[in-house]
């Protein structure tokens, strides 16, 4: 009897994931080689036809650039200032758990809500920061359908949303530092800012990778909250990622095949980005 | 050198309470708009205090969309995804945290790459297509059941039962218990605040959901908050940020309250499981 108790255990997890993942998965492969007649009545095998329109379609390479574009500059950023924030946090000031809340509570936000939020600050009569780069900057554009201030709102929206994950993992981090490492810097006579970035920032790589492959997959497909309601993927296209333009093409003109194709273009990042957790992170990161 | 840290000290104080109130500032921003008169939220340059509370915000942001039934909405989706997520997880944490099988390597395998196959997603427009084969749009099944089993849930369980000491095991057997008995007996107790991170984590995960209920469901009744917030903003046509502010902290208050009374567990919960919200 104990020897089939795990397979009963397992059966619920694989029942939910074969059915509503890897069924999905499955089907949206074969979705690929579909296209819906004319009238939507059948389904017509046409070979490679969805991925050859894809990638002799100019705007979808537009896609795939705004997607980099916004991607990496979001996670770039967000790492950058959530490790420089983290050390202002490891230093048991006075009112660190307060402060530490506070920064942490954009966690608890939806991409949804943060969209909301910055759609406000951003907006060119009532919002704060908008404001605030009128009088310093003397910019005033209407921030969300302007190119290209539309991807910077829709960046500041996503950085702050994922700080406090980084935040989180870096306090962690710097907190596992063995002080003996630390002080020996010291007597070297290490200025704080080289001994932050040539000291303990090559230290937690394996953090800072975990994170970026984290937040990387967070900007690929949880970014469609903010995109849909902060910019609709507009102006001219200037902020449609994939997997909002992927929505678009499976909800709004209902094709199918397209949208499965690009589905399937999409696991083709995510595997590159499967083999490099593979290869880099589950090796090197021990979270406890 | 003392002079030195004493500056020092002054200057991280100094920038820590800036940085903590920039992060803080949308949503405190947002709060005070929700109890702003129009004019005021139009006022140039911007104000930041709202005169008075002015009620009418979230008197106009529930008129204009039924964010009531939809907070009930979420709540439920939330609760039953948790459930079922903690259920399935503890599950099959417990088989691959006590036991060994025959498959186990590739069991574990099929669990891990689920992690880097987002159903809710990227695989919409098949997830949809099953849903309408089911009869299962605009219904709680189509919101919740596909939800309510993840490789990070498992994992967290199984990394957690395995830090209990085998000499337990090892005697509840002797005493003649089953594994179910000692699972339920041994194992979960010793688990519970890790469970409990783990339910919060999961409930403000399915709480924020958006792409998934805005493609399924159809009917204001089905729809959840997050949803509902951007209802709000397209019936606003005149963008009185005041009411989307109101609808906003209806919206917002639940998950940001329970985060603020048991923000420790959350981030506990987090670094140890390395779990994305």
């Amino acid at each position: 009897m104990r020897k089939f108790t795990p397979y009963f255990l397992l059966i619920p997890t694989f029942v939910i994931i074969i059915f509503f993942i890897y069924a999905p998965a499955v089907s949206s492969f074969k979705l690929s080689f579909f296209q819906e007649s004319f009238f939507g009545d059948r389904s017509i095998f046409v070979g490679l036809d969805n991925y050859i329109d894809l990638f002799t379609d100019s705007e979808y390479y537009k896609v795939l650039r705004v997607t980099f574009v916004y991607s990496l500059s979001s996670v770039g950023i967000t790492i950058f200032l959530a490790f420089l924030i983290s050390q202002l946090l490891i230093q048991k000031l006075p009112g660190t758990r307060l402060f530490r809340t506070l920064m942490f509570s954009p966690y608890a936000v939806s991409p949804a809500i943060s969209a909301t939020l910055w759609a406000m600050l951003f907006t060119p009569t009532a919002g704060l920061v908008s404001y605030l780069f009128q009088v310093t900057f003397n910019i005033n554009v209407d921030w969300l359908t302007t190119v290209p201030y539309a991807m910077v709102a829709l960046i500041a929206a996503t950085v702050w949303k994922m700080l406090p994950f980084d935040l989180i993992f870096y306090i962690a981090a710097l907190q596992n530092i063995p002080d003996s490492i630390l002080e020996s810097s010291l007597i070297d006579g290490a200025s704080g800012w080289t001994r932050m970035w040539k000291i303990k920032f090559p230290l937690v790589t394996p953090i800072t990778f975990y994170l970026f492959i984290m937040n990387f997959t967070t900007t690929m497909f949880s970014s469609f909250g903010i995109i849909d309601i902060m910019t609709r993927g507009g102006p001219l296209g200037s902020t449609t990622t994939m997997i909002y333009r992927l929505y678009l093409d499976g909800f709004a003109f209902q094709d199918n095949g397209l949208a499965a194709a690009e589905s399937v273009v999409m696991f083709g990042v995510m595997s590159v980005i499967t083999y490099l957790y593979f290869r880099f992170v589950e090796k090197g990161v021990h979270y406890q | 050198m003392r002079r030195k840290n004493k500056v020092y000290f002054i200057v991280s104080e100094i920038l820590l309470i800036i940085v903590a109130l920039i992060m803080f500032a949308p949503i405190l921003l947002a709060f005070f708009m929700s109890f702003m008169k129009p004019a005021e939220v139009f006022s140039f340059p911007p104000k930041v205090i709202p005169s008075s509370f002015y009620w009418q915000n979230y008197k106009e942001a529930l008129r204009l969309v039924p964010l009531g039934r939809m907070l009930l909405n979420s709540a439920i989706v939330a609760i039953f995804i948790t459930v079922g997520k903690l259920f399935t997880g503890i599950l099959a944490g417990y088989a691959f945290s006590n036991f060994n099988f025959r498959g186990k390597k590739i069991a574990f395998a099929t669990l891990f790459i689920t992690l880097f196959l987002p159903a809710e997603t990227v695989m919409i427009v098949p997830l949809f297509l099953l849903m309408k084969s089911l009869g299962w749009v605009n219904t709680y099944f189509a919101l919740i059941i596909p939800f309510t089993a993840s490789a990070t849930n498992t994992f967290l369980m199984r990394q957690h039962f395995r830090t209990i000491p085998s000499e337990l095991s090892d005697a509840a057997r002797i005493d003649g218990a089953t594994p179910m008995q000692y699972l339920l007996k041994v194992l979960l107790p010793l688990s519970k605040a890790m469970i409990g991170g783990a339910a919060l984590i999961n409930f403000v995960y399915a709480w924020n959901m958006y792409l998934w209920p805005l493609v399924v469901t159809m009917e204001d009744k089905m729809k959840t908050v997050q949803i509902g917030v951007k209802m709000l903003i397209d019936a606003e046509a005149a963008n009185n940020w005041g009411t989307i502010m109101a609808g906003t902290m209806i919206a917002l208050g639940p998950t940001l309250l329970v985060f603020f009374l048991i923000q420790h567990l959350f981030v506990k919960s987090l670094v140890s499981s390395g779990l994305k919200g």
